[in-house]
């Protein structure tokens, strides 16, 4: 029994059942083909993130970001006086995250390119694009660039989904992909 | 030497049975099922806040409810029964004395007032930082301090648990190698070392930075350190049930493994390739490069796959061999049909068995693999995930223990014992739910720790789909049956070990519940003529391995139609 001693001493001398030699070859295959699957879609596939990233300091970080919108900004959303900025296509795209909101609102184009920046001010923070879902971890002191080709227009939700305290739920942000 | 007045032979089982190792192992299983209730209690009010139909906590208490829930049921609960249950497996199994029972009691002290203490800090506000308690965001110190007192505890119940083993061996309290569900034991506890070594090295620093002998914290590194004890005090879970459900099998049918070599070279696998899944947790951090990525989640966890997929294979087997040869023989799953499923220890294991492999270990997989992680990172699928491992597979089949430990080690019968035959069914279907409706969230794109799912204060609207607010409304529902289930256990073992019957020498012996078959020889053996005969289990694992390729490609499908990125 498994809770008594091995009936056998030289357990470990005896030989491999075929049913089982043959579940854990399966099984071993099988880890080989996922692991085969990851490097696959590395060179083919075409959702990957990038390894692009780089160390920054939060308030020069700001910075950029300031004049990222002071330079782009089309229009304010409503009348929250939050900007809309839509940035060249192929362009450099920014977004911060600080306790609680996604700064600034993007407008991008469909079918284009952009490198976007992530980065946070203060805590940790979840960039969470709704309803394509897309999440991506957001650091302090770190930038992340990313490079992508929205491929359907409409209005996407920026979500926080890593706990940054109280007002959490409120840390919703926005991305337009309009036509043209 | 300790004297052997204290010790008395267990009628049913003929182990003797060490007085003060019995003692401790009563003590921390008592504990640890008060910090389930207290756990599970709050894990039904976070529930209840997250289906929007009742909303019923507010923002502060909900996320304090969270912090709280998480640290009792995931660390307290769980590792308390744990320390209960490598005593067990050392001293009674082994039928040799506790190593330093003095040690083990400050052991078991210095874990309570850890647990007492995080808990206090949690109530008293401003320490919902959650399970995880990412840095820069700070707890008060006395949490910290909590956690890390916690842990000495445990890591110093492990030690005992490894001086045992040796007593045994030197005073040759049993003959050849140790039992396989020892040997699991052993597994969880090596695993529990690096654990908490990995605890140690960053909760220290961020406890003397919430102090403030140190200014700063680097996020990507704590977060990296953390998941070393993150990630694999879930795999000391793993050894540990699985160590449960061989002990269960044999205990209730006389079941012996298909192959000694088979089970123990499956949990050396679990020794030497858990650790690196601390990656897992990092898919979508900048700062990683792809190639860290890969090799950790992909080489490393599929040969830690590779032993759960074994397990997958051999428990059941093990279950199958055992009914046939016990005369269950008829058609392929005849053995399963006249299981004893009245029997609580019986029916919680295989529930948990199902369930872990299905729910746990396909959604793990899945969202352990590299790229496929951005669909689910941080969303209520990875709570789905981790809910159906620990709470459908760990919880379950410690539950489904005690009903084995309450009449052999308590030696009191069972009180309301319909209660205690629906149970596990009442538990493991409302944990089913909560798993399933949470992935199901999940997928729906729904995130994880959040308080309002309809945005209702942010200043920029966004809206759900229907589906994602079903879902969790069923998730409430399912964890108010989870709920009942878990009361329903928590009052038969109160009420039992309190109340029920004591059990003499006469009941043990009249009414045992260990399977008396178990002095037959072998079901099979290898290398002779006898044949290993387990078609019903090889159908379940033919259906197990298909369902796990094709879920596992159709979230590729799903993430093929994300937008380009790269
Ligand atoms: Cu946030």
């Amino acid at each position: 029994m498994a809770i008594t001693s091995p009936e056998v001493r030289l357990w470990w001398k005896e030989p491999l059942h075929k049913i089982e030699l043959i579940w854990i070859s399966i099984a071993f295959l099988w880890g080989l083909i996922m692991f085969a699957t990851m490097v696959y879609w590395h060179i083919y596939g075409t959702q990957n993130l990038s390894n692009e990233a780089y160390r920054v300091i939060p308030d020069q970080y700001a910075e950029r970001v300031d004049a990222f919108v002071a330079e782009n900004t089309v229009r304010e959303e409503g009348d929250t006086g939050i900007p809309v900025v839509r940035p060249a296509a192929g362009g450099d795209a920014y977004m911060l995250g600080r306790l609680w909101e996604w700064y600034p609102i993007l407008e991008l184009q469909k079918g284009q390119s952009y490198r976007l920046h992530l980065s946070s001010l203060d805590w940790l923070h979840g960039f969470s694009l709704q309803p394509t879902n897309i999440n991506i971890q957001v650091h302090p002191e770190y930038e992340m660039v990313i490079t992508i080709t929205p491929d359907e227009a409409g209005e996407f939700g920026v979500v926080c989904n890593e706990y940054c305290g109280i007002g959490h739920h409120q840390m919703v942000g926005k991305i337009y992909v309009v036509e043209e | 030497m300790a004297s052997t007045e204290s010790f008395r032979t267990c009628p049913e089982t003929g182990l003797k049975v060490h007085g003060p190792a019995e003692t401790l192992i009563k003590a921390n299983a008592v504990v640890a099922v008060v910090f389930l209730a207290i756990g599970g209690l709050f894990g039904l009010l976070v529930a209840l806040t997250r289906w929007q139909a009742v909303h019923l906590l507010g923002p502060e208490t909900f996320y304090l409810a969270l912090t709280a829930h998480g640290a009792d049921v995931l660390l307290f609960w769980i590792l308390f029964f744990e320390v209960a249950l490598l005593y067990f497996a050392s001293a009674v199994l082994l039928n040799c004395r506790l190593a330093t029972p003095r040690i083990a009691w400050a052991a078991f002290v210095l874990m309570l007032v850890g647990a007492l203490m995080a808990n206090v800090a949690v109530l008293q506000g401003g320490s919902s930082v959650m399970f995880t308690s990412y840095v820069p965001m700070m707890a008060a110190p006395h949490f910290y301090l909590g956690l890390i007192i916690f842990a000495v505890g445990a890591l110093v119940a492990v030690f005992v648990f490894f001086g045992t083993l040796v007593i045994a061996r030197q005073e040759r309290t049993y003959q050849g190698s140790i039992p396989l569900v020892t040997f699991g034991a052993l597994t969880a506890a090596i695993i529990a070392v690096y654990t908490i070594a990995s605890g140690a090295i960053i909760l220290v620093p961020t406890w003397l930075w919430s102090i403030g002998y140190i200014s700063h914290i680097d996020t990507l590194m704590y977060k990296t350190v953390w998941w070393g004890l993150g990630h694999s005090s879930q795999q000391v879970n793993v050894a540990a049930h699985v160590a449960v459900w061989y002990a269960i099998a044999a205990i209730v049918l006389g079941a012996k493994p298909l192959s000694e070599k088979v089970s123990r070279g499956a949990f050396l696998l679990y020794i030497f390739f858990l650790q690196l899944a601390a990656a897992h947790h990092l898919l979508v951090e900048p700062g990683l490069s792809s190639e860290f990525k890969v090799f950790n989640t992909s080489y490393a966890i599929y040969l830690a796959v590779l032993g759960s997929m074994i397990h997958g294979l051999s428990v059941p087997g093990a279950i199958e061999a055992a009914q046939r040869h016990n005369g269950v023989t008829e058609g392929i799953f005849g053995w399963l049909r006249r299981a004893p499923w009245g029997n609580p220890a019986f029916s919680g294991m295989v529930m948990s068995i199902v369930m872990f492999g299905f729910l746990g270990g396909i959604s793990g997989v899945v969202l352990g693999t590299e790229q496929l992680n951005l669909l689910m990172h941080n969303t209520l699928y990875v709570t789905g995930h981790f809910h159906a491992t620990v709470v459908t597979g760990t919880t379950l089949a410690f539950m489904a223990l005690t009903y084995l430990l309450i009449p052999l080690v308590w030696r009191r019968e069972l009180v309301l014992p319909t209660w205690a035959k629906w149970q596990p069914y009442m538990f493991g279907l409302g944990a089913m739910g909560i798993s399933l409706f949470m992935m199901g969230a999940g997928t729906l794109g729904v995130s994880r720790r959040h308080w309002d799912i309809t945005f209702s204060d942010a200043p920029v609207a966004f809206d759900y789909p229907p589906a994602a607010f079903a879902m969790l409304a069923l998730n409430g529902i399912f964890a108010v049956i989870a709920s009942a289930g878990g009361i329903m256990y928590i009052v038969v073992v109160v009420g039992s070990i309190l109340f029920g019957k004591k059990r003499g020498e006469v009941e043990m012996r009249t009414n045992p519940v260990v399977f008396q078959g178990r002095q037959v020889a072998a079901v099979s053996s290898y290398g002779s003529a006898h044949t290993l005969q387990v078609p019903g289990t090889l159908v379940l694992v033919a259906i197990f391995f298909t369902a796990f390729v094709l879920y596992y490609y159709i979230n590729w499908k799903f993430l093929s139609e994300v937008w380009p990125m790269g």
